[in-house]
């Protein structure tokens, strides 16, 4: 009993410590590759003793800065919605992951540990259900605010992702199907078999319509370029309008860990979560842990060795993917509302329903 | 008749209307940016000689020439006798848009001129850099080419500016050598600011 709390709270530490140290970079990685795809230099000033290790100093001080800033609160505002706004937008971030496994399962002394807090049979509603949480969060900043401005912010925010979470559903049908589970453990166990003894049943491969419409809208769903409408910053008002200091950190703190977050939701659902291509570990293969290469070919790799190159991969697809979201997020220029919300709803959605429809069929076929 | 602006409507392919293939012409731009650069300053890091991974200026220790017509912090002339060349006019104090420049006139027994500013004050948080009170000026006693760009404060008094701080010629002054010796004998640096960007090693 003892032994199993103390696991759990392991888990916890390490993916709350993930998510922190994810988040925490993608604030200096935000700066450092911004500026080098557009030939500048980036953060560099801040530095501890002369030492300014490529401009992660500059993200320190401004954690200093939020922290030691003033904290205005607007006089009429609703004073505990205001307070209670920035965690409803932080925490659900946080507890999507607990359903994602960031490892295969380990025996530890005789018994199997899952390398995931909470193996859920619907662990896919629960990333749903929390993505839509947040939501309360922007609309709450924003009604708590008592700033027009800021109320037409969030509801802009909040009809941005309502939309969007529902092309996130329709998209997540597809693998479900295909896979035929809601628990993100199983389906990363499916991804490791192999199409035509050859091709990894990763998502990107038996469902690429999916991804291509899952991560414009995940990108939706973090509020971030080109979908940015519910902040830009200096143009247009946003819901956090009225937040300052760590309040105001905490929104983009938990818009970092979302990213961190949703790119471990597309690498569980389509690159095939832990799984490297052809290594097995003992439980799964007949033949030993190893390689198992289709032309036959056997490298034996150690059982220890295998969860952690498992575990390292899953690392850098999220890694991986974080950095493209980046790529993305400053590349292109900002949609125009009415756009948004047509490519949402006009050309996001029937090509994801179209995509449900083809799986069906295909799977019937295959029957 | 209310003139309506015909909107350019663009033909757009199958392909483009996915926005895909766009996009990802898009990302190759950038990754190519991204890659190239990055490569660059690691090889900068190991000490090979490779191309400057960033066109920026390395703004306090590298500085961009500043153009003589530049306008920036004001100062007041001196006549070469060290006595301010101001005759309190009142020209610039009406020509200023912002209503910033203060002057307290006073009358002086100089046979020359018949005032002298007492106090002259400008509230630089409401300037707009016009320039407008330059072109005022019958004497040419208020000029903004000092060049000096950084003008930031921690008190907003600080940027409340006196006639004495306006009067002071300090040596960071940069000045351009625009009536050389008009002022000779009279106690002001002048900095040949062409020769200082260029020795800073602006492009
Ligand atoms: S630059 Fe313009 S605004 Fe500033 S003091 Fe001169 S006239 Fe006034
Ligand atoms: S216009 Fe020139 S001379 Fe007249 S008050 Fe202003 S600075 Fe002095």
């Amino acid at each position: 009993m003892l032994v199993a709390i103390l696991i759990i709270v392991i888990k916890v530490a390490v993916v709350f410590a993930g998510i922190m140290t994810g988040a925490f970079l993608l604030t200096w990685a935000e700066r450092k590759q911004s500026a080098l795809m557009s030939d500048r230099i980036g953060a560099n000033r801040a530095s501890i003793l002369g030492i300014r290790l490529w401009g992660i100093i500059n993200s320190l001080a401004d954690a200093l800065k939020l922290i030691f800033k003033e904290d205005f609160l607007p006089p009429k505002s609703m004073r505990f919605l205001h307070a209670i706004a920035p965690v409803f937008a932080m925490l659900p971030v946080f507890l999507t992951f607990a359903v994602l496994p960031f490892g295969p399962p380990v025996m530890i002394a005789g018994e199997q540990v899952n390398l995931q807090i909470l193996s859920l049979d619907v662990g896919l509603l629960f990333v749903l259900a929390f993505g839509s949480i947040a939501v309360y969060g922007v609309m709450l900043a924003g009604w708590a605010s008592n700033n027009k401005y800021s109320l037409i912010g969030g509801m802009r925010a909040s009809a941005q992702m309502i939309s969007y979470e529902i092309i996130l559903g329709l998209c997540l049908i597809g693998p479900v199907l295909v896979y035929g589970t809601l628990d993100p453990g199983k389906m990363v166990a499916e991804q490791n078999l192999l199409l035509w003894g050859w091709l990894p049943k990763w998502g990107i491969f038996v469902q690429p319509l999916a991804f291509l419409l899952f991560l414009p809208a995940a990108m939706a769903e973090t509020k971030r370029a080109p979908f940015d409408l519910p902040e830009g910053e200096s143009e247009i008002i946003g819901f956090a309008t009225e937040y300052s200091g760590m309040r105001w950190g905490m929104f983009f703190l938990g818009e970092f860990a979302e990213i961190v977050v949703l790119a471990a939701v597309l690498a569980t659902v389509f690159f095939g979560g832990y799984q490297i291509p052809f290594l097995y570990g003992g439980m799964e293969n007949m033949g030993g842990p190893g390689f198992h290469f289709p032309g036959g070919a056997y490298v034996p790799v150690a059982e220890w060795l295998v969860v952690a190159l498992r575990v390292i991969a899953f690392t850098l697809k999220v890694g991986i993917l974080m950095f493209l979201q980046m790529q993305i997020r400053w590349t292109f220029p900002r949609f125009r509302y009415d756009q948004l919300m047509r490519v949402s709803w006009r050309e996001m959605m029937p090509v994801a329903l179209l995509n449900i429809g083809i799986t069906g069929l295909v799977l019937m076929l295959l029957k | 008749m209310i003139d309506v602006k015909p909107v350019r409507q663009i033909d757009l392919t199958f392909w483009q209307k996915t926005y895909y293939p766009e996009a990802v012409k898009g990302l190759a731009i950038t990754f190519r940016h991204f890659f190239t650069n990055f490569f660059r300053h690691v090889g900068r890091t190991l000490g090979m000689k490779t191309k400057a991974p960033a066109v920026t200026i390395q703004y306090p220790e590298e500085r961009r020439f500043v153009s003589p017509r530049w306008r920036g912090l004001h100062r007041l002339m001196l006549r070469p006798d060290g006595s301010p060349r101001c005759v309190a006019c009142m020209m610039c104090e009406t020509a200023c848009p912002d209503r910033c420049i203060y002057i307290t006139p006073g009358e002086t027994s100089d046979g020359r001129i018949e005032k002298y500013p007492v106090a002259f004050e400008i509230d630089l948080l409401r300037c707009c850099f016009c320039g407008l009170c330059v072109e005022a000026c019958p004497e040419d006693a208020i000029r903004m080419d000092t060049g000096i760009l950084e003008l930031g404060a921690y008190a907003r008094t600080d940027l409340f500016l006196d006639r004495e701080f306006l009067l002071s010629d300090k040596p960071e002054l940069t000045t351009h050598e625009q009536y050389p010796g008009e002022l000779e004998g009279a106690p002001v640096h002048r900095i040949n600011l062409l020769k200082l960007a260029k020795g800073h090693g602006a492009h």
